[in-house]
């Protein structure tokens, strides 16, 4: 697999989660996008950074009277798994400073520090920030 | 666009998938599936098997708000229902316009992310 050339050629994809899951579509698309995209097999990554970590926090209210009134996707990141999508990172700094720990999210993800984050995305092929 | 279930209209969008997950029924799934027409250009029959795989894919939606893909669909099922369900040939054999975008349809849910 790694040997591939050409057509069949392997790519380091990231893709950066950082804004909040309501009030902009921007998480719901990179999550569909991460969807669509998987049927490539390509080398994929997630990272949750900013307001982006509370895309996988558990019990997002959604219903109409909490004023957001959409569907509540965050159950739908544990998909993610059964589409060979495995590594999810999300940044210390970013959960601390909201005040969340590990038990708080949905979905078992590894946590980074500020300077492993920047690493992790140095060493991509393509980074798409939503 | 709408269809008729006992005397009530639902509607449906221009593809012919429900516009509301609630309007579902076993009766509105039979009436979606008998607008399709089966390989000997009869309307479609729900069987037994087609049930099961239409159940299972509103337990799935339930708990991950999405319609599976059908690589995703394929290896769910065979988790569930056992290996011999669990491959295309299978599905495809049940659902000859695609296991995800028919029985999809015919279970009240959108139409699958990545469906085109």
């Amino acid at each position: 697999m790694d040997d591939m050339e050409g057509e069949g050629t392997i790519k380091k994809f990231l893709y950066l989660n950082r804004k909040a899951p309501y009030g902009t579509v921007y998480a719901l698309e990179s999550l569909e996008v991460v969807l669509i995209g998987a049927a490539f097999d390509q080398d994929v990554s997630l990272a949750f950074v900013d307001d982006g970590v509370y895309q996988i926090r558990k019990n997002h209210n959604t219903k109409v009277d909490s004023g957001i009134g959409m569907k509540d996707f965050s159950k739908t990141y544990r998909v993610l798994e059964d589409y060979d999508v495995e590594k999810l990172y999300v940044e210390k700094e970013s959960m601390e400073e909201r005040g969340l720990t590990k038990d708080d999210l949905i979905v078992p993800v590894e946590i980074m520090d500020r300077a492993q984050m920047a690493a992790l995305m140095a060493e991509q092929d393509v980074v798409l920030s939503f | 666009m709408a269809i008729e279930v006992n005397g009530k209209s639902i509607e449906t969008d221009e593809e012919g998938y429900l516009v509301n997950l609630a309007d579902w029924s076993e009766e509105a799934a039979k009436i979606l599936a008998a607008q399709d027409k089966d390989a000997s250009d009869n309307p479609f029959e729900l069987t037994n098997n087609h049930w099961e795989v239409i159940h299972f894919l509103r337990e799935y939606y339930d708990e991950y708000q999405i319609a599976p893909a059908v690589r995703v669909l394929t290896k769910a099922i065979g988790k569930k229902l056992g290996k011999e369900k669990g491959n295309s040939k299978y599905l495809y054999e049940l659902f000859p316009y695609g296991p995800a975008k028919q029985a999809c349809r015919f279970a009240g849910l959108p139409k699958p992310t990545g469906c085109i």
